[in-house]
């Protein structure tokens, strides 16, 4: 039993990131917080491909004399494509609490619930 | 030439002419590059669906890498079915688009918003041509991205938190679908969704994959605004440019709505969805819940825009009923109320384009007594507004008609029961606009008729929500031909 | 930033260094680890870098934000008319086969073609970023 908890201890750092992230997100108001906390949520998934990818004692897919156990490149090349998009998202989510920022003055979201209730 | 690379061509033109847009100097040429890349998507998307409607598949292998290492464009009736439909929007949004967006959206940002229009696009066609999960979502959140940007282009400031609560969401349905995929590619070793629907049976049943498919599940459900996860889509749309709520009401929900038939029905199946994991009852009683409390919400609403949002919700609880009930005629009715929904929902935020460009709000009270004032507008709102009710000889009421038939075949009484609430709150929630616009004294008295480059592309759409209605040969034929592809059968 | 004279010297000694890896990064892409992405982002920290001791004005004086913006679109054109290229010689999009007399040769060209479009638009769009952000709220 605790041979299969501490053989997967993988699969626990993801979901212990991907708790973390998930409750920033839902309990700050914040709004970078919450930003903060999104990456956090994002970044775990990478983890998960990236170890998923992994082969025991496997090497970079070059192919070299000596080696022939390799790692699977797949999940790296995805998750490549997963952190651009990321990137995006996370430079997005800025420009718009910048905006916020502008229009409202403020970025924590229960004022500017009350500043659109009042209106 | 052009015929062997169709699927590619339908995604890389708008692909292409974005950054091509984005350094164009303001004013109408950009306008011009988009209307004609969008034009020309549409030609091919016919010559698509002229293609695969006989049931043939086209694949075409990114990169000359065969399939399933390579990325694989795979085109059956389904996918141009979509294509035609998105691109069929765009071409009829952008005429509309030209005085529209001139008038909501800042000079100097009109070259960037036709490129982010553009991209979105591009992804919502990518979405539709893909067979290739991963690429799926990239192209997901290619279209998202560029939608969040749009959105939070609207003039009220609100538009921006819209948009910021549009992006949290989105993004972690995103999230949900990179694990979904993740997972289901660490059981199977593949992402080609063909190859996957040919793989999964050896590994059918261990929890793995069924966490895939729920993650999946759940992540597009975000994406498609089913019921207890639609928070992001009335603010979203409301705030909108008119142009971006015309164009994303139309066909995003709409394209999700095709993602999640094509995760159920062909990489999943439907054995694995509704023998062993009983999704039916979780999609049944949301999609029963969606169609009569979003119409209660909407009719409540002051604000029509947001009104037709959550008229939204409720239509897409009419597909998620087709989906639920799984069988050939119930995703024929599925498959039709995704193009009836956008060609009535195309028409009434069209029509809501044009009051916003005449009086400047969309307020019920700004509404009143514009019967008078706008009269093609207002008519071409009543004839959208007919057609979301399930009036005969409209496209609403085939949608309508198959589902109940559908319901009809399983013996599901509770189910034509709640089709029939639901029609009778759109009366309401139609009728109080109707009440307004016909019954009450204007307050404005210098308000006078839509421009023709805004009432041309409105009555288009109207008149498509008679003609679908009353001529029913092709969507019926390709929506049935589709429904029995998904469920295995010939088409 | 005036009298920061150790922060302006080794700046000015690093610089160099970081675009010339940014550089080694690109052009070792087809054969070894490394390509656009990261050689886009190395060659941009660079300049972001010489924004952030020299002060943004000087940074916007060597290259302009309209310069960036033509420069972030042509990378994106380079990488998509590759694609066209492959197609017009006779080949699936982005088969860089045709490219070339040998198929390796078109391989070799195609992928340094496309990850020099990566690197072009990755590198501008993230000085884009950091422009957009840094300049934010200046008259």
């Amino acid at each position: 039993m605790i041979e299969y908890i501490l053989g997967h201890y993988n699969y626990w750092i993801v979901i212990f990131l991907m708790m973390t992230g998930f409750y920033i997100v839902i309990s700050r108001g914040n709004m970078i917080k919450k930003i903060a906390g999104l990456n956090i949520f994002q970044v775990s998934v990478f983890l998960l491909y990236i170890s998923i990818g992994n082969v025991r004692d496997g090497t970079a897919p070059i192919i070299t004399e000596g080696f022939t156990v390799y790692s699977n490149p797949l999940p790296h090349v995805l998750i490549l494509t997963a952190i651009v998009v990321g990137v995006a998202t996370t430079s997005l989510a800025l420009a718009l609490v910048v905006r916020i920022r502008e229009a409202y003055g403020t970025i924590e979201e229960d004022e500017i619930h009350n500043k659109d209730q009042s209106l | 030439m052009i015929e062997t690379h169709l699927s590619l061509l339908l995604v890389v033109i708008p692909l292409i002419a974005a950054p091509i847009v984005a350094i164009l100097p303001n004013g109408r040429l950009p306008w011009l590059v988009t209307l004609l890349v969008s034009l020309s998507c549409l030609v091919l998307a016919i010559m698509q669906l002229w293609n695969v409607a006989d049931g043939s598949i086209i694949s075409y292998e990114l990169g000359g890498w065969a399939p399933p290492w390579g990325i694989e464009y795979r085109i059956d009736v389904i996918n141009a079915f979509v294509a035609l439909l998105v691109a069929g929007v765009a071409a009829v949004t952008l005429p509309y688009a030209l005085l529209s967006v001139e008038k909501e959206i800042p000079t100097k940002q009109i070259s960037l918003f036709y490129s982010a229009f553009l991209l979105c696009l591009s992804g919502l066609l990518g979405i539709t041509q893909t067979g290739d999960i991963f690429n799926l979502f990239v192209f997901l959140e290619i279209s998202s991205l560029s939608s969040y940007a749009l959105i939070s282009l609207g003039k009220q400031r609100k538009a921006l938190t819209a948009a910021y609560q549009y992006l949290f969401m989105g993004t972690i349905g995103a999230t949900f679908i990179l694990i979904g995929i993740g997972l289901a590619y660490a059981v199977t070793g593949t992402l080609n969704m063909a190859d996957l629907a040919a793989r999964l049976p050896e590994v059918e049943a261990t929890r793995t994959l069924q966490t895939a498919f729920i993650f999946l599940l759940i992540g597009v459900a975000i994406k498609l605004a089913v019921f207890p996860l639609h928070l992001w889509l009335p603010n979203a749309y409301a705030y909108a440019p008119s142009v971006i709520t015309i164009f994303l009401a139309a066909t995003a929900t709409k394209v999700a709505a095709y993602v999640l038939i094509r995760i159920i029905f062909t990489v999943f199946g439907a054995s694995l969805a509704f023998q062993e994991m009983h999704i039916h009852w979780l999609l049944l009683p949301l999609a029963s819940i969606a169609v009569i409390s979003a119409s209660l919400v909407a009719i409540f609403q002051y604000n029509i825009k947001r009104m037709l949002a959550y008229s939204s919700v409720a239509q897409i609880g009419y597909i998620l009923l087709g989906i639920g009930i799984a069988s050939a005629t119930g995703l024929t009715a599925s498959l039709l109320h995704l193009f009836n929904h956008a060609l009535m929902k195309a028409a009434l935020f069209m029509a809501l384009g044009a009051v916003l460009y005449q009086v400047g709000s969309v307020a019920l009270q700004d509404m009143a007594g514009l019967g008078r004032r706008m009269p093609w507008t207002m008519a071409a709102f009543v004839a959208g507004g007919l057609s979301l009710i399930g009036v005969p000889l409209t496209v609403g009421f085939i949608s309508k008609l198959y589902l109940i038939l559908a319901a009809f075949e399983q013996g599901w009484w509770w189910l034509i029961v709640v089709v029939a609430i639901g029609s009778l709150l759109a009366i309401v929630y139609i009728w109080r606009i109707v009440e307004t616009a016909y019954f009450k004294p204007t307050s404005h008295s210098n308000v006078t008729e839509a421009p023709l480059s805004l009432l041309l592309p409105l009555w288009l759409i109207v008149i498509a929500n008679f003609y679908f209605g009353i001529d029913t040969s092709l969507t019926v034929s390709v929506s049935e031909s589709a429904a029995n592809m998904l469920l295995g059968g010939k088409p | 930033m005036k009298h920061n004279l150790i922060l302006r010297v080794v700046s000015k000694i690093l610089i160099p260094l970081i675009i010339l890896f940014g550089l080694y990064v690109q052009f070792h892409g087809d054969f070894g680890p490394g390509g656009g992405f990261q050689a886009g982002v190395i060659f941009s920290s660079a300049f972001i870098l010489y924004s952030l001791v020299f002060g943004l004005d000087t940074a916007e004086k060597i290259i302009p934000p309209p310069v960036l913006k033509v420069l972030a679109s042509l990378g994106v054109l380079l990488y998509a008319g590759t694609g066209v290229a492959s197609l017009l010689l006779g080949g699936n999009y982005l088969d860089y086969s045709v490219l070339a007399k040998t198929p390796l040769a078109g391989q070799h060209i195609g992928i340094i073609v496309i990850e020099l479009g990566v690197g072009i638009t990755v590198a501008a769009v993230m000085l884009i970023i950091f422009f957009a952000f840094a300049g934010r709220g200046r008259t």
